[in-house]
């Protein structure tokens, strides 16, 4: 799995069986139901705002399209201006690689502590792990990122990493937990929002006044001037990016922008994607080092981990895109009754779907692209527009060839779609089957429906009735009521079998 | 005009019904209509499900049996999105451009049934007369893979006698997705529990869409609850006159 193994959390079970268990947490579905529900309203009423919207999508993915084909260049220019500024860049080809760097820089500044700004990146790579067993402690200060860290837990939505808690449950959290790694909960802590936010600041406060090293992800970075940024909603990004004296920042190598300007486009459609906002409350862009200003010392490690695999890839590419807004992600069904964990992957939902299997290798994470109905609803609320329903069924070929060359197959799955192919490529071998069916409806006795089914059609009869097939097919109709030699003349050769 | 009837496989074996509408409906509304007999099935349910070598024979015959005629209509908004979206891709891969020729010369000549009405046919008023209380489901490869908009319902509204109700959260995937119901048949049902909330919220006695597909599985739920809310194509609600008795 090459430095990959925390994208997906080993020991997940397949989707199907690890949605089993969220699709029986009522408490969960509810909170989903709640929160993606509210997002999904207010990002349609802002992006209906910008008369724009798809002219800035198209502008957007063109953006990207251009960055990725151009990436080795993009990034080599990035790397120049950030050394220019006065930082330092780092290549970082898989997972171990870039906890290595992280870790030796941290050490090389004496510090046993850092402060981190939410990061997918380094949640990807398993980094506060790595941080722990070099004895370095590592302190989330995004709240919902907090509250998954004191809960020991992982995080279940791109945006809102604590979606599956309940207002009760951060309580009981905040209460148990705190004074392990600080400044305990106050006694008289409520499950009120404004209660358990203040809890919170008081927790962090006592971190950022004290933290020498930080750790953020970016959101953004620009070729042209070596710009690093990152997009949140609670300041505790722009503590963590401003207070420390080191800062170290571990990126994704598709979040170049090949310019500064460019940041016009992304920093209209992100906050509207994914709060749902006009602009988020916090857009913190740092080049390099400042003396007597920021952190004195920058390092920018640069993330490969199955990037430029994914990149090698014609239609999957498109996944590189994503700029992480997690608007798929709540406007999914299949999302909205499961849950992020389901996905046993630290990107959830359609785009997890689609980029997980990508990075370590769709033989690693083989449920994840029929984790979908391919209902499309993801692919019209993307800002970047990733046809993802397209990579879905692209990963589902691949995932069934890798199949067929490890010769897992046949299944009974590919034995059925390879007698249904035999069936359904022959007019004369699907009019026999059909005879067939016919008669078995006059064995079911009334026209109506059908309670059982066998075999793995067992899972369809649990729960709904079917129909049974007509007592005369279609085809076999229009023979017995329209053929009279009349525009009837199959031109192949299985076209006469059917006569 | 001389359309062909591409009746999808499943319709065909399952629901005759349906094709016998869409035929009543066009022959009403003065068309010449033929049913290729060398059909079988649009490729969608081995495309979808990731067997491409054994999609490549269905696409090959499709384009072969519907080659030539001035419409090709599917009462399928799935079936006739995987002909138009998805048969170039299986083309491509298998790097025969003849075939990639012949799908860019078939596939727009397919339409799904409210497509075929309004945009080529130009007509809304089919002069159907239905006296019930209707919903009405948009699929969702209707709605985002052909963006069939508000067709159906222009055409359901013409409909004489019919009161039509609107499905609360219509837009919302019913979970039925193929293999998808089969593969997570759980969170298949989930949705489908949703989706039977909602159609029971109108106190509709018919939900109708353009897809057998999803309608099996909607209606097979509200089925096996007893719940007395009947599925139908939206052809046979097109095709029903005041002389016919439901």
């Amino acid at each position: 799995m090459s430095g990959a193994d925390n994208v997906v959390w080993l020991g997940t079970p397949a989707f199907p069986e690890a949605a089993r268990d969220a699709l029986a947490d009522t408490r969960l579905r509810a909170n989903l139901r709640r929160a993606t529900g509210t997002i999904r309203d207010k990002r349609l009423a802002v992006a209906a705002e910008l008369e724009d919207w798809e002219e800035l999508r198209e502008t957007a993915a063109a953006i990207k399209r251009h960055a990725l084909r151009h990436l080795d260049h993009h990034l080599l220019r990035l790397e120049k201006a950030v050394t220019a500024a006065g930082g330092t860049v780092h290549w970082a080809a898989d997972a171990a690689e870039a906890n290595r760097i992280v870790t030796g820089l941290v050490e090389a500044t004496g510090e046993r502590e850092v402060v981190k700004v939410k990061s997918m990146a380094t949640q990807e790579i398993g980094l506060n792990e790595a941080l722990a067993d070099a004895g370095i402690r590592a302190y989330e200060t995004d709240l919902a990122e907090l509250i998954v860290q004191l809960g020991g837990d992982r995080p279940s939505h791109i945006l809102v990493p604590a979606i599956h808690r309940g207002r009760s449950e951060i309580r009981e959290i905040f209460r148990r937990e705190m004074g392990e790694w600080g400044r305990p909960a106050p006694d008289a802590l409520t499950d009120d929002p404004r209660d358990l936010a203040e809890a919170a600041r008081l927790h962090l406060r006592e971190k950022f006044l004290r933290a020498k090293v930080a750790v953020s992800g970016a959101n953004f970075a620009a070729a042209d001037t070596g710009t690093v940024v990152v997009v949140e909603s609670e300041g505790n990004g722009r503590m963590c990016l401003t207070l420390p004296e080191t800062l170290i920042t571990v990126m994704g190598i598709e979040k170049v922008l090949p310019s500064f300007a460019d940041l016009d486009v992304f920093l209209q459609l992100l906050p509207r994607s994914s709060t749902g906002e006009r602009m988020n409350p916090y857009t913190s862009l740092w080049t390099g080092v400042t003396e007597g200003d920021g952190p004195q010392d920058f390092h920018l490690v640069l993330l490969d981990n199955g990037r430029t695999a994914t990149l090698a890839d014609e239609v999957g590419r498109q996944a590189l895109n994503c700029i992480r807004c997690s608007a798929c992600l709540n406007v999914c069904p299949v999302y909205e009754r499961t849950g992020g964990h389901a996905y046993g992957s630290v990107y959830p939902g359609p785009i997890g779907a689609v980029l997980t299997p990508q990075l370590v290798g769709v033989e690693n994470a083989a449920s994840l692209p029929f984790a979908s109905t391919l209902c499309g609803a993801c692919y019209d609320a993307c800002p970047v527009k990733i046809n993802i329903p397209e990579v879905l069924v692209h990963l589902r070929a691949e995932a069934v060839e890798a199949k067929r060359a490890a010769r897992l197959l046949p299944t009974s799955e590919a034995l059925a779609m390879k007698a249904a192919g035999a069936v359904l490529s022959s007019p004369g071998r699907l009019a026999a089957v059909q005879k067939v069916a016919a008669f078995g409806a006059r064995l079911v006795g009334r026209e109506g429906r059908i309670g059982f089914l066998p075999g793995p059609l067992a899972r369809w009869s649990a729960t709904r009735d079917a129909p049974a097939p007509a007592r005369e097919s279609m085809r076999a109709w229009w023979r017995r009521t329209r053929t009279t030699g009349r525009d009837e003349s199959p031109t192949t050769a299985e076209g006469k079998e059917a006569r | 005009m001389r359309i062909a009837l591409f009746i999808t496989c499943f319709n065909d074996t399952m629901f005759p019904r349906t094709g016998q509408a869409v035929t009543a409906l066009l022959e009403r509304l003065g068309h010449t209509v033929e049913f290729p007999q060398a059909q079988t099935c649009c490729g969608q349910m081995h495309f979808n499900t990731g067997y491409r070598p054994e999609t490549l024979p269905m696409v090959r015959r499709f384009t072969e049996v519907f080659a030539g005629y001035d419409a090709v209509v599917a009462p399928s908004g799935s079936c006739a999105g995987m002909v138009r979206d998805h048969h170039r891709v299986v083309a491509a891969q298998y790097g025969d451009t003849a075939l990639t020729e012949a799908v860019e010369q078939v596939a727009p000549t397919v339409y799904e049934l409210s497509e075929l009405l309004v945009d080529v046919l130009g007509v809304t008023d089919v002069g159907a007369y239905f006296p019930h209380r209707v919903t009405y489901h948009p699929t969702c490869h209707s709605l985002r893979m052909l963006r069939v908009g508000d067709r159906p319902l222009r055409l359901l509204r013409a409909v004489k006698g019919i009161d039509l109700v609107e499905l609360p959260a219509a837009d919302s995937c019913c979970g039925f997705g193929g293999t998808f119901a089969l593969k997570n048949a759980d969170v298949s049902n989930a949705m489908l529990a949703d989706k039977m909330r909602h159609v029971l919220d109108t106190g509709a006695e018919f939900l109708t869409a353009g897809d057998n597909s999803c309608l099996t599985h909607i209606g097979g739920g509200l089925s096996r609850l007893r719940t007395g809310v009947g599925t139908l194509h939206l052809a046979e609600i097109l095709a029903s006159t005041e002389g016919d008795a439901r």
